[in-house]
């Protein structure tokens, strides 16, 4: 297979996913749509106005990110690992890829594009709900920082997603890290507050948080202000890309668990 | 040059099952070939290995000459697959199923549209291609299995248990379909349970039992390993049936 012949093959791949979800956006884009519709409701409209300002700025200014944030990383967790899991365990139509001569890293290359597109619109998505909350008050710092950071978060996410679609055994085994581990992380990663307005021993916990970092990158975009420094939280986004992309090789090399 | 060439092949699963225990057989190019077996012998596990959906334990296996080991990318091009199992997204169309296939191979949609099309047409499902995979028959779903195995236009079809399930008028039409493309150079494998349907169709044969090649050769070759006396009960199937039940058959 020449380069030109695997970019169609990954593109192939990619086209297919987003065909899928915007088939099935119900399904796909619509629940972030009503999250954060319920969030900025909630923590914005009602609970905001008695909050007052967070790190100099209104209190739904500063969720806005975080909120932002949460969706992109659910989202492109979610559908690595969905679809990946989906193709090998129902009607194993991951078969079809197989026997083809597009070599594994391609393929890899191919989920992952799925879950950077869906997570970097959804992203958008709530972006643009969250405009009509905040009056078109939306402060942007700088939109290369904002973009970088959803990229790469997008990345990351989707290449975890990937890990656990590869070692999944049912359907269970997919929901379970969102539910139990992401979710949490992103909710105490301080999307809701600064770190600075917590107690000591429970802001030493938060800085051993990942997503703290990623949501405190992405806010800097924003706000221009941030509670660590954005070198910090770049060189732990790239900490965690190397990380994740050599499990996914070392799995590569292995077959991915995808042939007896 | 030879289509597939498998030499001292062997297969232990990690359940501890060895499904081939040193299996060397060759197809030369253009062949029509029967791999025939009885359930279990380990004839999808052959096809599996040569396919790259199984790992295997032991021994080498080429295609047209490029090892799978050595060069997986221009062996597996050279093929196409049409599986035992049915093992596509039934909520996708005929239609993107087909064309996707050809992606997957490096093919661009400009040149695969034209080419599902024309193979879904070819193979009755004309009416069905813009339909959800849910609403196909079975004998359907294979034909739509064999349409995405050849819109690569592979040098070499693997055919797994094909026509289980397909009437008998269908059956019919679709070895005339296949017959006019080996008449056009494609080489085939086929594994079935209709021996009639082998003796017909297949000029070579290899007999697999427990994962060990009984007996291989020309159809001729095969069909003279019986002496044509009548079997003591009354029931007699075509004489190829015999050879394979005294090849296979633990009594
Ligand atoms: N994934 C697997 N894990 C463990 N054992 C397996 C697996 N697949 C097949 N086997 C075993 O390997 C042996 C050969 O199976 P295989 O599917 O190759 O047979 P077959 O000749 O295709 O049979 P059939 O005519 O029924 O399709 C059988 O004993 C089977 O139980
Ligand atoms: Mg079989």
């Amino acid at each position: 297979m020449n380069n030109y012949r695997r970019w169609i093959s990954f593109y192939t791949m990619v086209r297919r996913d987003v065909v899928r979800m915007f088939r099935i956006w119900v399904q796909t884009f619509l629940p972030s749509v009503v999250t954060s519709v319920l969030y900025f409701l909630v923590f914005g409209t009602v609970l905001g106005s008695r909050i007052g300002d967070m790190q100099g700025v209104p209190y739904m200014t500063f969720v806005v990110p975080g909120l932002v944030m949460l969706s992109i990383v659910t989202t492109s967790y979610s559908n690595t690992s969905f679809t990946f899991f989906s193709s090998k365990f129902f009607a194993r139509s991951i078969d079809e890829i197989l026997v083809s001569p597009t070599p594994p890293w391609v393929m890899i290359a191919g989920f992952i594009g799925g879950g950077l597109i869906r997570g970097l619109l959804t992203g958008a998505i709530v972006l643009l709900v969250s405009v009509f909350f905040t009056e078109l008050s939306l402060s942007v710092h700088s939109a290369l920082i904002i973009l970088g950071f959803a990229l790469l978060t997008c990345l990351v996410f989707a290449l975890a997603g990937l890990v656990n679609g590869i070692y999944a055994k049912s359907i269970d085994g997919i929901n379970l890290v969102p539910t139990f581990v992401l979710t949490p992380l992103v909710y105490l990663g301080g999307v809701f507050y600064s770190v600075h307005s917590l107690p000591a021993w429970w802001q030493a916990i938060t800085y051993a948080n990942p997503l703290f970092y990623l949501i405190n990158g992405f806010r800097y975009g924003f706000l221009g202000t941030a509670d660590v420094s954005l070198w910090i939280s770049v060189a732990i986004l790239g900490t965690m890309i190397v990380v994740l992309v050599s499990i996914n090789w070392y799995l590569i090399r292995k077959g991915l668990g995808l042939r007896q | 040059m030879q289509a597939l060439s498998v030499s001292n092949l062997t297969k232990k699963y990690a359940s501890g099952t060895e499904a081939l225990k040193g299996v060397s057989l060759e197809i030369p190019e253009g062949d029509f070939f029967a791999l025939l077996g009885p359930n279990g012998a380990g004839k999808t596990t052959l096809i599996g290995i040569a396919t790259g959906l199984v790992n295997k334990t032991g021994g080498t296996v080429s295609v047209f000459g490029y090892d799978i080991d050595k060069n997986p990318e221009e062996a597996k091009a050279q093929l196409g697959l049409v599986g035992q199992e049915l093992n596509f997204n039934p909520f996708e169309k005929p239609f993107d199923i087909v064309v996707n296939q050809a992606g997957y191979y490096g093919i661009p949609r400009s040149k695969a549209i034209p080419r599902a099309k024309q193979l879904l047409e070819d193979l009755g499902l004309g009416e069905k291609m813009y339909q959800s995979g849910l609403t196909l028959s079975g004998g359907m779903k294979r034909r739509l299995m064999i349409a995405r195995a050849l819109v690569h236009e592979p040098r070499f079809l693997i055919l797994d248990e094909p026509t289980a399930g397909v009437d008998v008028e269908l059956r019919r039409s679709m070895w005339d379909y296949l017959k006019k493309l080996t008449a056009g150079g494609l080489t085939v494998l086929l594994t079935t349970h209709y021996l009639e349907e082998a003796e017909q169709l297949a000029s070579h044969v290899a007999i697999i039992n427990k994962g060990e090649i009984a007996a291989q050769g020309s159809m001729q070759e095969i069909l003279a390993m019986h002496d044509g006396s009548e079997s003591k009960d009354g029931y007699r199937g075509g004489k190829l049936e015999e050879v394979f039940l005294m090849l296979t058959s633990d009594k």
